[in-house]
């Protein structure tokens, strides 16, 4: 084991290393590029024994890793952002290939307006692909989930592509000390990749990716793909302990912190949550009684578990850095369908929207959250959704407004 | 996979008698593109990887039946080169490591309309030639989005009707010059192709055999529907686009365009025209009726003569 100081992007590529991924089809994206800068560095020095092709656009980036880990090689490769929802149509195709391979995502916020700073509607833009998707709130997190998705991807009763994500800037670019696994260590926990049934051989005539005429052929195999997806959750906990029984580090579907006495809940997924962390601190100091759950593995989703966690909770704050145009939270509606009509569920199951395009979250807005769960519990009224925005952010925009008018009414004098 | 035979196609006896190609396909009769695939196939052999992009020929394998007795991958509409890569690039890195032997290591051969080829797959088209991806590509040009019920798209030629031109000039746009695109990108080879003219059509097939590299085919694709004709006319009007000169047969190879056969002239020292070509086309029946378009022809006419005059100047 070796200890380093590793920014996001640098630990992400270091799960590619460790996995020992045999080809890298790849696309710069800001602020996903250090992970390929990373690995083509290597493999000119000779340290990673992989093959790397920078191609044109990430929808051929991603039908690239498709193909390839079709033919029966191990493929990592990265995205972010507009990259993704660029190459969203492959990604969507490449699940139902059942093509098993490992991308990062490195979150950021969508177009328009255009921004470079991180919120999660891009990785929540890819939720119905056939996608796993396993999301990280530290830099170690990053490395050992890589590890971890290729082990999972590829078990022979899954068979489906996964996304590591990380938040852009907040992970991607913070340094942090990683404990990296050993390479042999980490080379026999994910093994040899068995392609199964996916390769191309002169002596062994195969059709893959094929049309089907008809919705009966066409439900079956999404339905097969949605059972799948499913079954994950039992083999990642198989993954999980034996990650941990290696390395020491154990990470469950669901990341609880203060939750066993904990009335009012803050749910989250994604590094803010560690600043949701400090807030449960601050507000046990204060004799609340608050926990955080950080959601680890969101597809599949772990309704059960969701259930089994939030039985007889006050008041449950579930916070989006996503927006759902029309609707509001992502995650929110997600948890609504998990506890609908469950006996105990929580009265109050109330959505904060934030984190937007960058955008802190802070102690304070912390705080507020718990006040307004304390408050819709003692009435036992759920509250309408809050989008986050201070009045000093309120403020700051009209000033920009203002010039904005000012540059404006000059260009039309001219 | 690199051939290193000499010119065995010197006559129609010397082409393969055996055909690979699986029948019952849902194509069109008188498909001109699958009869391409048909004649490239039998020379390329079993050891073909077909990676596809969206057109006609994604019908071709339909679960779970398949034509092909080698590979298939469906991709989508745009990357189909994208997805050939992954293809080479896993079949390289597997043999590498002795886990392909060389004896099933596979050809890898896009097959794309012009739909594809022409616009949505030309930016993956042209990355696989920047990377010089080793694979053969070939699109099948039936001059519109055929699968679709005949749309216009960049291939279609001046003047044909379509079911997004129906109006009394047809297309108003060009066709465009793809084969010239490509040879801009210096491939190992580009090539002109089309099924009625196999002879041809086999001895490109088995040239680019002995080449590496990105090795582009475009194969002017008689469509009976798309261009509205009866289906046993599809020879007939192959063997037309040639004769007139609406379809050059050429190579680009080592810098430098050969055309590999000049249409022939009659004894006043003309080609056939061209309107015995386009009188066969319902596509092209506006220039005949209800009266003779005589301009519309001559025009028509006119950029073919000086396509040729500079070729053979």
């Amino acid at each position: 084991m070796t200890r380093k100081l590793l920014t996001g992007n640098g630990a992400a590529a270091w799960g590619a290393r460790l996995a020992q991924a045999d080809y890298i089809p790849a696309f710069p994206i800001t602020p996903q590029t250090e992970i390929i800068e990373d690995i083509s560095i290597w493999i000119d020095r000779g340290e990673m024994d992989a093959r790397m092709v920078t191609l044109e656009s990430e929808h051929s980036m991603i039908t690239a890793a498709g193909s390839a880990a079709s033919s029966g090689v191990r493929v990592f490769t990265a995205t972010s952002s507009q990259g993704l929802l660029y190459g969203m149509e492959m990604i969507y195709t490449v699940a139902g290939w059942r093509a098993p391979f490992v991308m990062v995502n490195v979150s950021r916020g969508l177009s328009s307006p255009i921004t470079l700073e991180s919120d999660h509607n891009d990785i929540m833009a890819a939720r119905d692909s056939g996608f796993l998707q396993i999301h990280c709130a530290t830099c170690q997190e990053v490395c050992d989930s890589v590890l971890m998705a290729f082990k999972l991807a590829e078990h022979k009763d899954i068979r489906v592509p996964a996304i590591v994500n990380l938040d852009g800037f907040y992970l991607s670019f913070t340094r942090e000390p990683v404990n990296l696994p050993d390479s042999d260590k980490a080379a026999a926990f994910v093994g040899e990749f068995d392609p199964e049934n996916l390769q191309f051989k002169g002596s062994a005539p195969l059709s893959q990716a094929m049309a089907v005429l008809g919705g009966g052929p066409y439900s079956y195999f999404r339905y097969e793909a949605h059972l799948a997806v499913q079954r994950a959750l039992s083999v990642y906990d198989e993954i999980a302990d034996e990650f941990a029984d290696t390395f020491g580090r154990h990470y469950d579907i669901i990341e609880n912190y203060q939750m066993d006495d904990a009335e009012y809940v803050f749910v989250m997924v994604g590094s803010f949550a560690t600043k949701a962390h400090d807030a449960v601190d601050s507000l046990r100091d204060a004799g609340w009684k608050v926990g955080l759950a950080r959601l680890r593995v969101f597809r599949p989703f772990p309704q059960e578990r969701i259930r089994q966690l939030l039985k007889g909770r006050r008041a449950i704050a579930v916070i989006d850095q996503n927006i759902s145009m029309g609707m509001g939270g992502v995650l929110h509606s997600e948890f609504a369908t998990a506890l609908y009509g469950q006996k105990d569920a929580p009265a109050v199951l109330a959505s904060f929207i934030g984190g937007l395009g960058g955008r802190d979250i802070s102690q304070q807005e912390f705080y507020e959250m718990i006040n307004e769960l304390k408050q819709a519990a003692d009435k036992g009224v759920c509250p309408p959704a809050r989008l986050l925005y201070t009045q000093n952010e309120l403020t700051e925009i009209r000033k920009l407004q203002a010039i904005a008018q000012v540059e404006h009414a000059e260009i039309n004098q001219k | 996979m690199i051939k290193e035979s000499p010119v065995h196609f010197h006559r129609m006896k010397d082409m393969p008698s055996t055909h690979l190609l699986g029948t019952g396909t849902p194509m069109c009769a008188g498909c001109g593109a699958l009869e391409a695939l048909h004649n490239m196939y039998d020379i390329l052999g079993e050891k073909t990887v077909f990676v596809n992009a969206a057109g006609c020929m994604t019908l071709l394998s339909v679960y779970p039946f398949t034509p092909f007795r080698g590979g298939w991958l469906y991709t989508s509409m745009a990357s189909a080169p994208a997805g050939a890569q992954g293809v080479r690039d896993a079949m390289d890195i597997l043999l590498e490591k002795k886990k392909l032997s060389e004896d099933d290591n596979m050809e890898v051969v896009v097959l794309t309309g012009d739909g594809s080829a022409y616009g949505m797959g030309l930016s993956s088209t042209s990355g696989a030639m920047d990377r010089n991806l080793n694979f053969i590509y070939l699109c099948y040009d039936n001059e519109g989005y055929g699968n679709t019920g005949q749309q216009y798209s960049a291939a279609t030629p001046h003047a044909a009707l379509t079911s997004t031109s129906k109006g009394s000039h047809g297309y108003p746009g060009f066709k465009k010059d793809l084969f010239s695109i490509w040879a801009a990108h210096h491939p190992a080879y580009v090539a002109t192709i089309i099924a009625a003219e196999p002879l041809d059509l086999a001895k490109k097939i088995e040239k680019l055999q002995t080449m590496k590299g990105p090795r582009m085919l475009i194969a002017l694709s008689p469509c009976p529907t798309g261009w509205d004709y009866d289906p046993q006319l599809s020879v007939e009007i192959g063997r037309l686009a040639v004769q007139t000169g609406v379809w050059p047969l050429k190579e680009y190879i080592d810098g430098k365009v050969v055309h590999t056969k000049i249409p022939k002239k009659t004894k006043l020292g003309q080609r056939t025209p061209v309107e015995e070509y386009l009188k066969l086309q319902g596509r092209f029946k506006h220039l005949f009726h209800p009266q003779r378009d005589e301009q519309g022809i001559a025009e028509i006419q006119a950029r073919i003569d000086a396509y040729w005059d500079k070729v053979t100047s």
